[in-house]
């Protein structure tokens, strides 16, 4: 990067900035990514740094945080020596090891950001923002309102500044209090280097001076940003650019000086003496630095070793596959991973299969009733399809808590004397017996069990909004196929395979699109699970599958259900079966889930302080549901805690492995794929989705203040948009802290079961998916299918390694359950 | 009855001091004894309300004891009881009660989970006494709580800076809302020669009685209630601090902003009503004040794009026009409103965070599109100018600025002659001199006795102004906050003879806690290099003990319900002569502005962002 650039050139700016300021859409499409995306392009360590020093990050743990989980055992004395020979050679590890343990550095998290803009307080005792943000923040969030105020926005459709200006050309008050400001407005006379130049004087400074500026709320900017680049986030569309609101922030600068001033004021560059250090000169690295860059590989190599570790020792064996009572395909999500491994106790013939939630079917969904459609396929798709829900009554029960009229003075004055009282009961009722109620963001609701899908798209000439109805046959085959072979099921089909989908549900959280299924965008997997049985049933479509050389019995049928993560329940879908044994089977089966749900739970429920374990399974697991209901419970379900491995290959490998939900699990068998095509689509999905949510786990953990958004219990929603805290606040993006608070910040270890060289050339296909590998965003470790030999990748090539971890055999983890509230280490089990 | 009234009023404050001895980290002790504390304190109330239904309603009063006794003036605490108390004692405790349950989980693993506790016992304590209270004085002490307790919980999260700031003005504007409950303690003092309770205002021959010789003197006081009444409920032009007081966990805001103690003013209002309810001009000045909120109040909340504001000028405008109906004499039904008000805007608020799911769930499925459509120019303009006006809170915040907070800046830069420099060489020989005249007595010309009282008065209230808006050395400001009361003492010491005993009763609260502070702050800058005014430094962060211990110095100092002050002040007033309404005036606003003052001492030393950076800290605007 160019950090010295003279000349200002807004557009290469303004790019600059909208590439740092965090890209967090509105909460309804909450998507996971990893929150220093615009440091990706540098090594790992390289961006913590320079994010530190440049922005003021917190950007690992605290050396105390590093050495008290030394001292706690929790990082292991040999993987320090280990890390340390890697990372300094030949020097004397005792050195490096005492510099860790004892030596005297000083953390500090002081950016260079807002050094040139707090020139207004000192040197002209001016609080600009004290003067301007709460205005400016309340106007902007007015602006994009999605239906929170009664009496929306007057003026529609015009874009942000031509907006102001109709406004002020029609009021008789103004935005402004002097007339400099107003007039250049009113003229068209500002451009951001005019007003820059009456602001700061000098050009070297625009850019740090923007920066100062747009970092003082980069909430706010950030969003304004992402609804230029991505206006579908609302639903009720705004126009608004970054350049117009940096222009109407730098007037409202310029009007505050003026009244203070009067217009004769000196430009910052003039009254500043000496020099201000660009913010983006190159950042040294410290010795201290380098010490937390070996704590933190030592961190994550103690936990890495032990997974390793128990991979190897894992005796791999197949199932009698001709035998199998059922197979599962489930979502790779670390939530899944626990309930697949009590499935496969209970039933021991049962076979579990993960793979992105979508299940290959990407698509727009459009519920019954809906005005628009919602995206149920991972983010950075755009597929042409659409998906309608067909009902013939449906409705959505009404809570007057929230409608417009209590706030209105009359209506809210007759109700307030009527069924004001109404809610006391509520109150009493919710806090005593939490229950079900309107205002629970169920996942079950996303679609009507009794629906019927557009799924067979009659016509290819049949759109709607755009887009195809539906999919055709051919391209029904083609997703079926694809899913199917990436995840190596390609023959000893059971009778009956579920696609199994997942969402979450919870109550009185704004981060609900965050608890979902990250590959269906935010949204309950229900409809993607439906839809792919669909297809893998329809006659015409096996037909095109077994003349591609994939036959799936006819007696084979594919049930679409959804799992529940928060409340442990699960819903199947279109079950009846022409088949009398199958019923039967789907009984029997059924029973299996239910169990497992019930374990599943309990396991869970080992994390929750406040759950009493006293219960027996079926009342903890009424104690569970419970949560996703209780208005006073910011803590529904734990997410995607403690998430830090990505698994893809064969279920053997880790079959019997305790892995304490920790893993995304990928299913896929390399023998059926010796060119590694179906890993490349694997992994283009696991390294952004899976990386993505890793990293943002990472970050808001490691800095909830600043990268993550801090507490819930204040947040206040803004516009439906964002959350704030109280009124004035900037918008909080990243996750809070009760979400994280349980997270060890460890970055992903992909594990990849092929041969060296195929991964090594998957990974190199394209810039965007090596990059998070070579830069060590991720990690990767490759297992060789036949020799089980592991090697770990850096810097563009493999290594050998051999874990030194020997997991114990455990027969039963019930007593675990009850006491341990942190994570455990990987066991065998035993079956 | 009598003695379990006693009870109930004494029990929230003995588990408040119990609570603040309970092992930090054991949440479930911290909350399940609050639990219980409130739950036997809700039960007991509704118990004894039926036994008072039984028994058809009586009212009680209920005189206790006497803090201070003297010929002209006893200081006493009074309970009483009516359906009013009952009203709000009974919704009171059934929301903290509620609300305490709630927070049980909701407050899982937040740190300052057991501050959270305590101070919701020490504000339901504060609230129990002011709506038992059965005189002015009573109804001070548990008012003065209340402002403390919600100063405490806005800046619950005190590492930040917007709640820090924001808690900041709530106190202030509380603070303005005491002026008007001193003025008018001090007031009535003259008016009924006792400190009249409630039971006797209730009479109406007695009130018409001393109304018809002093009817500006009862206008006075009507208006100093009602300013009270005001900036406690959030009515023109205090509404502003509402919104942003909505910055502690959501239960907090709405047990404190949503219900209880937003309603307090009207509280007032009910109470004092029989002395008021005479005086046609006080009715259209409370009328008027309400039906003004609730037009602006509604105008402002229906532009309010994010939930806790809605709610909050919803209320609002609700209390606005609660105002009107007492102003018409409908109390009752003003109750009944209060009641239906406090319970709805409570669970609004506690499922605010569901708005984003159900209106966006709304939106999905009736949204309709928005049209242009023609209209008249001047139609435009007006519902522009509307609308911005909203967005602007009707610039409610720049009218305070401007007409208040800015004059005292301005006056305090006038005496800017006085510096760090010659503050000790001006002020303290005046003072000495000022003692001398006194001591020796002089045999000054008698217009110059007369305004004497006044001019010490207004040096000490000059001081207060310029440690309020200098950001000096701590210690002067300090300094000049402590001696203010020195200055009043002596000037009041011209006006009338005072004993010295009662001056002993002033300054015994004010000595001890002088010194604690003197010597926290004298302790901070040897540990901590460059504390000062300038900014907010969130000492807290590290000296969490001496932060208690400087608010508890500064709450002496203040003449906070805590040390014998709080009496010494009633005592300095009922000196003061009714026709010396400057005089009365330049105390109440030297103890309102140094009240001030001392809370942003605290705030800025101990509170805000930590300047020592080597721990995570939140953006200044989050």
């Amino acid at each position: 990067m160019n950090y010295t650039t003279n000349i200002f050139k807004v557009d290469n700016v303004l790019h600059h900035l909208k590439h740092y300021l965090p890209a967090q859409a509105s909460l309804k499409d909450f998507i996971h990514h990893n929150t220093l995306h615009a440091f990706q392009d540098r090594k790992f360590y390289d961006a913590l740094t320079q994010s530190s020093k440049i922005f003021g990050y917190k950007t690992s743990l605290s050396l105390k945080e590093y050495r008290d989980l030394y001292y706690e055992g929790k990082i292991s004395e040999s993987i320090i020596l280990k890390a340390i020979g890697e990372k300094k050679g030949s020097e004397l590890p005792e050195v490096w090891f005492d510099k860790m343990l004892n030596g005297a550095y000083k953390d500090t998290f002081a950016g260079r950001r807002s050094h040139l803009r707090n020139n207004w307080k000192d040197l002209y005792s001016v609080d600009l923002d004290l003067a301007i943000q709460p205005f400016l923040f309340r106007f902007l969030c007015s602006y994009l309102d999605q239906g929170i105020a009664i009496w929306s926005f007057p003026v529609w459709n015009k874009g942000f500044l031509t907006t102001i200006r109709e406004m002020e050309r029609n009021t008789f008050i103004s935005f402004f209090k002097t007339p400099r400001a107003k007039q250049m407005l009113m003229d068209r006379k500002c451009e951001i280097s005019d007003l820059l130049a009456i602001l700061v004087g000098d050009e070297t400074l625009y850019e740090h001076y923007l920066f100062d500026q747009q970092f003082a709320h980069p909430g706010w900017s950030g969003f304004v940003s992402v609804v230029e680049d991505m206006p579908q986030t609302l639903l009720d569309t705004r126009r608004i650019s970054l350049q117009d609101f940096i222009i109407f922030e730098l007037l409202l600068e310029i009007d505050t000086l003026d009244q203070k001033f009067g217009e004769n004021w000196l430009p910052l560059a003039k009254r500043i003496k000496g020099h201000v250090e660009p913010l983006f000169a190159p950042v040294p690295i410290t010795e201290y630095r380098e010490v937390l860059h070996l704590w933190q590989d030592a961190y994550e190599w103690t936990f890495y070793d032990q997974v390793l570790g128990g991979i190897l020792e894992n005796p791999e064996k197949e199932n009698n596959l001709e035998k199998s009572g059922f197979q599962a395909m489930f979502c790779i999500d670390d939530r899944i991973c626990s309930l697949r491994r009590y499935i496969e106790e209970i039933e021991p013939t049962a076979q579990t299969y993960g793979t992105p939630g979508f299940f290959g079917v990407a698509f727009y969904y459009k519920p019954m009733n809906g005005k628009f459609s919602m995206k149920v396929c991972p983010a950075p798709m755009n597929p042409p399809y659409l998906i309608k829900e067909e009902l013939d009554n449906k409705k959505n029960k009404k809570d007057f808590h929230f409608a417009d009229y209590t706030h209105s003075l009359f209506f809210g004055w007759l109700i307030t004397h009527t069924i004001g009282f109404w809610s006391a009961i509520r109150l009493f009722i919710n806090i005593f017996t939490p229950r079900l109620s309107p205002a629970t963001t169920l996942s079950f609701r996303h679609m009507d069990k009794h629906s019927r899908l557009t799924i067979e798209n009659s016509d290819p000439q049949l759109k709607e909004d755009g887009l195809q109805l539906g999919f055709t046959i051919t391209e029904m085959a083609d997703r079926v196929e694809g899913l199917l072979k990436s995840i190596g099921l390609v023959k000893d089909f059971a009778p009956i395979v579920y696609a199994v989908g997942h969402g979450a549900s919870s109550v009185n959280n704004t981060h609900y699109a965050g608890y979902d299924c990250g590959a269906c965008s935010g949204r309950p997997g229900s409809v993607n699970a439906r839809v792919i049985c669909y297809m893998a049933n329809h006659p015409e479509v096996r037909q095109i599958l077994r003349s591609r050389g994939l036959d799936i019995p006819s007696k084979t049928m594919f049930l679409g259900a959804l799992h529940d993560t928060t409340r442990d329940e699960i819903e199947f879908y279109d079950d009846n079966f022409a088949d009398v044994a199958q019923t039967e089977l789907h009984k029997h089966n059924k029973k299996v889930f239910m169990q497992a749900l019930d374990m599943n739970a309990r396991e869970r429920a080992r994390r929750f302080v406040t759950t009493s374990k006293r219960h027996d399974l079926k009342n903890l697991h009424e104690a569970v549901k419970k949560r996703s209901v209780s208005l006073f419970e910011p803590r529904p379900e734990l997410n995607h805690a403690t998430n830090s491995l990505c698994i893809v290959g064969r279920r053997a490998l880790t079959k019997k492995l305790f892995l304490d939900r920790r893993a995304f699990l990928n299913s896929y068998d390399y023998s059926i794929d010796p060119e590694g095509n179906y890993l490349f689509t694997i992994l283009s999905a696991a390294a952004p989705v899976c990386g993505g949510i890793n990293l943002e786990y990472y970050f808001s953990r490691v800095d909830n203040l600043k990268l993550g958004a801090g507490t819930k219990l204040p947040h206040n929603v803004m516009g439906l948009i964002g959350v704030a805290n109280g009124i004035d606040g900037d918008l909080r993006p990243g996750l809070p802290n009760q979400m994280v608070e349980l997270h060890d910040p460890l970055r992903l270890l992909t594990i990849v079961e092929h041969k060296e060289n195929v991964i090594l050339k998957t990974i190199q296909r394209t810039p965007q998916l090596y990059e998070w590998f070579i830069n060590e965003w991720v990690h990767l470790v490759c297992i060789d299918p036949e020799t089980k030999a592991m090697s770990k990748f850096v810097d563009g090539a493999f290594y050998p390694y051999s874990p030194e971890y020997i997991p114990e055999t455990k027969a039963d983890l019930t007593n675990y359950f009850k006491t341990e509230t942190g994570n455990l280490p990987v066991y065998l089990l035993k079956s | 009855m009598e003695r379990i009234l006693e009870l109930l009023i004494v029990w929230p404050f003995l588990a408040f001091f119990i609570s603040l001895f309970l092992p930090k980290e054991n949440e479930k002790l911290i909350s399940g004894f609050t639990f219980g504390v409130v739950g036997v304190h809700f039960f007991t109330i509704l118990g004894l309300l039926i036994y008072w239904i039984t028994l058809g309603f009586p009212v009680l009063n209920l005189k206790e004891f006497s803090i201070y006794e003297s010929a002209d003036m006893d200081f006493f605490i009074d309970f009483y009881f009516d359906h009013v108390t009952a009203v709000y004692s009974l919704i009171g405790a059934m929301l903290t009660f509620l609300v305490t349950t709630y927070s049980r989980i909701y407050l899982h693993r937040e740190s300052g989970y057991k501050r959270f506790f305590y101070t919701i016992l020490f504000f339901y304590a504060g609230y129990t006494l002011a709506v038992f209270a059965g005189n002015l004085e009573t109804l001070f002490i548990g008012w003065e709580i209340l402002g403390l307790t919600s100063f405490l919980l806005v800046a619950f999260y005190r590492e930040r800076y917007l709640p820090v700031k924001n808690a900041f003005k709530v106190f202030s504007i509380y603070r303005i809302g005491d002026v008007g409950i001193i003025l008018a303690m001090w007031a009535s003092h003259h008016l009924w020669h006792e400190n009249i309770t409630f039971a006797k205002i209730q009479n109406y021959e007695l009130v018409h009685h001393h109304l018809e010789a002093h009817s500006v003197f009862g206008l006075f006081i009507s208006i100093m209630l009602l300013t009270a009444a005001c900036a406690k409920s959030a009515q023109f032009p205090f509404s502003s601090w509402l919104p942003r007081a909505m910055e502690g966990p959501t239960p907090s805001s709405a047990i404190f902003y949503g219900s209880l103690s937003v309603h307090l003013g009207l509280f007032l209002l009910i109470r004092t009503m029989p002395f008021w309810e005479h005086q046609l001009i006080a009715r259209i000045l409370i009328g008027s004040v309400g039906i003004f909120t609730a037009a602006i109040g509604a105008s402002i909340g229906r532009v309010q794009s994010s939930v806790k504001s809605q709610i909050a000028y919803a209320s609002v405008a609700q209390i606005g026009l609660m105002f009107l109906e007492v102003a018409l004499g409908f109390k009752n039904f003003a109750l009944f409103h209060f009641a239906g008000n406090a319970f709805l805007r409570t669970y609004q608020l506690l499922v605010s965070p569901s708005a984003v799911s159900y209106l966006i769930r709304e939106q999905f499925y009736h949204f309709v599109p928005k049209h242009e459509h023609i209209e008249t120019h001047f139609s435009k303009k007006l519902e522009y100018t509307l609308f911005l006006l909203s967005i602007k809170e009707y610039n409610m915040d720049d009218l305070l600025d401007r007409f208040l907070w800015k004059p005292f800046k301005k006056l305090g830069n006038l005496l800017r002659f006085i510096n760090i420099k010659n503050v000790y060489y001006i002020t303290i020989p005046t003072f000495i001199a000022g003692v001398l005249i006194h001591l020796t007595r002089f045999s000054l010309p008698p217009f110059l006795v007369e305004i004497l009282p006044e001019i010490f008065a207004l040096i000490g209230l000059m001081l207060v102004f310029r440690a309020y808006s200098g950001r000096w050395n701590v210690f002067v400001v300090w300094t000049l906050l402590l001696m203010n009361h020195f200055w009043v003492v002596l000037a009041i010491s011209f006006n009338e003879h005072l004993t010295f005993y009662e001056i002993f009763f002033h300054l015994a609260g004010v000595i001890p806690s002088g010194i604690l502070g003197y010597f926290i702050l004298w302790k901070m800058t040897k540990l901590e290099p460059g504390v000062d005014l300038n900014k907010f430094q969130g000492h807290v962060f590290e000296h969490p003990k001496m932060a208690a211990l400087f608010l508890l110095a500064c709450l002496g100092v203040a003449g906070f319900p805590i040390t014998s002050t709080f009496v010494g002040e009633d005592i300095l007033f009922s000196h003061i002569a009714y026709d010396q309404v400057f005089l009365a005036f330049y105390l109440a606003l030297g103890f309102v502005i140094s009240g001030i003052a001392l809370i942003r001492m605290y705030a800025r030393i101990f509170l805000g962002p930590h300047v020592k950076r080597y721990h995570a800290i939140a953006q200044r605007s989050s």
